[in-house]
C-alpha cells in the first residue's frame, strides 16, 4: 500500500504519527482512506467544496502532484506521497482567494 | 486548546523579527521560526527568513510560503535539531490581529506571530494560534527570554 507522510502540525489529528500506509491506487482514493480514518483532519486538507485547501501540496517524487495528474495520479504500492504545505496570509484590505 | 498557550521567544529573536519587518516596510515581510516543543514548552531558538513569494503588486497586503521553501525550513530544522514551530509575518499600517484571509489559509499548531509596522516603524507583535474548528485564532503569550 502507498505510504502517506504527514507534517507535524497536522500529527495531532493522526495520533501523532508521521507516516501511514493506507489502501488506494490513486491520490484522491489514498487521501479518502486518510480523511476516513483520521476524520478531524479533513477540515484542515478540504474546503467545503470538498476540494484540496490551497496551502495542501502533495508531492510524489519530489514532484507536485499538480504537474502530474492532480489527485488522479496513479500510485503503487511503493510510492510515498508527502504533504508540505505552503503558507499564506496578510492583512485585511481586499477580499480574495488567491493564496 | 486551552487559552494559556505561550511561546518563549528570545528578546534578540524577536528583535531580528522587527528589524526584518521594518526592512520589509511597505511590503510584508515573513519568515519561520525554528525551535522545540518539549512538554507543551514551546521555545524559539532560530529564524529562517524568507523572501515574500507573491507577486510585486500583492506583498503590500499578502505573503506566501512556498512548499519549496517550507521543505528548506524543514530541511535547515533538521540540520539544527529543531522543528518549524510557526511563522512570522507584518501586518503594514495595520493591526496585528490575524486577518479573515490568515484564518482562511492558516494551520493548526503552528504560532502565528504578526507584527504590527505602522509608517515603517514596528509598534508591537501578537502571537496566535488557530482553533482546531478553524472557528478563529486563540491568543499565544509571547515570553521574552535571555
Amino acid at each position: 500500500m502507498p505510504t502517506l507522510k504527514i507534517p507535524t502540525p497536522l500529527r495531532p489529528y493522526t495520533s501523532g504519527e508521521s507516516t501511514i500506509t493506507l489502501p488506494g491506487e490513486t491520490v484522491a482514493e489514498v487521501l479518502e482512506a486518510l480523511v476516513e480514518r483520521h476524520p478531524e483532519l479533513k477540515r484542515h486538507l478540504l474546503g467545503d467544496n470538498g476540494q484540496l485547501r490551497p496551502y495542501v501540496n502533495l508531492f510524489l517524487k519530489e514532484e507536485n502532484v499538480n504537474q502530474l495528474q492532480g489527485l488522479e495520479t496513479p500510485l503503487t504500492e511503493r510510492d510515498t506521497l508527502l504533504i508540505i504545505p505552503s503558507i499564506a496570509g496578510g492583512k485585511e484590505h481586499r477580499r480574495d482567494h488567491a493564496p | 486548546m486551552d487559552s494559556f498557550l505561550k511561546i518563549n521567544i528570545p528578546g534578540g529573536i524577536l528583535e531580528q523579527i522587527h528589524s526584518h519587518c521594518e526592512r520589509s516596510y511597505p511590503e510584508e515581510g515573513a519568515g519561520l521560526m525554528l525551535g522545540k516543543e518539549e512538554d507543551d514548552r514551546r521555545a524559539v531558538a532560530y529564524l529562517f527568513i524568507l523572501e515574500n513569494a507573491r507577486e510585486d503588486a500583492a506583498r503590500h497586503n499578502r505573503y506566501l510560503i512556498t512548499a519549496a521553501d517550507m521543505l528548506a525550513g524543514e530541511k535547515e530544522a533538521k540540520r539544527l535539531g529543531l522543528s518549524i514551530l510557526g511563522i512570522f509575518h507584518s501586518h503594514p499600517d495595520h493591526p496585528n490581529q490575524p486577518s479573515e484571509f490568515d484564518r482562511e489559509y492558516a494551520l493548526p499548531w503552528y504560532s502565528y506571530l504578526i507584527t504590527s509596522v505602522q509608517g515603517g516603524q514596528v509598534v508591537d507583535s501578537k502571537c496566535w494560534r488557530l482553533r482546531d474548528n478553524r472557528a478563529g485564532f486563540v491568543p499565544e503569550e509571547i515570553i521574552l527570554t535571555d
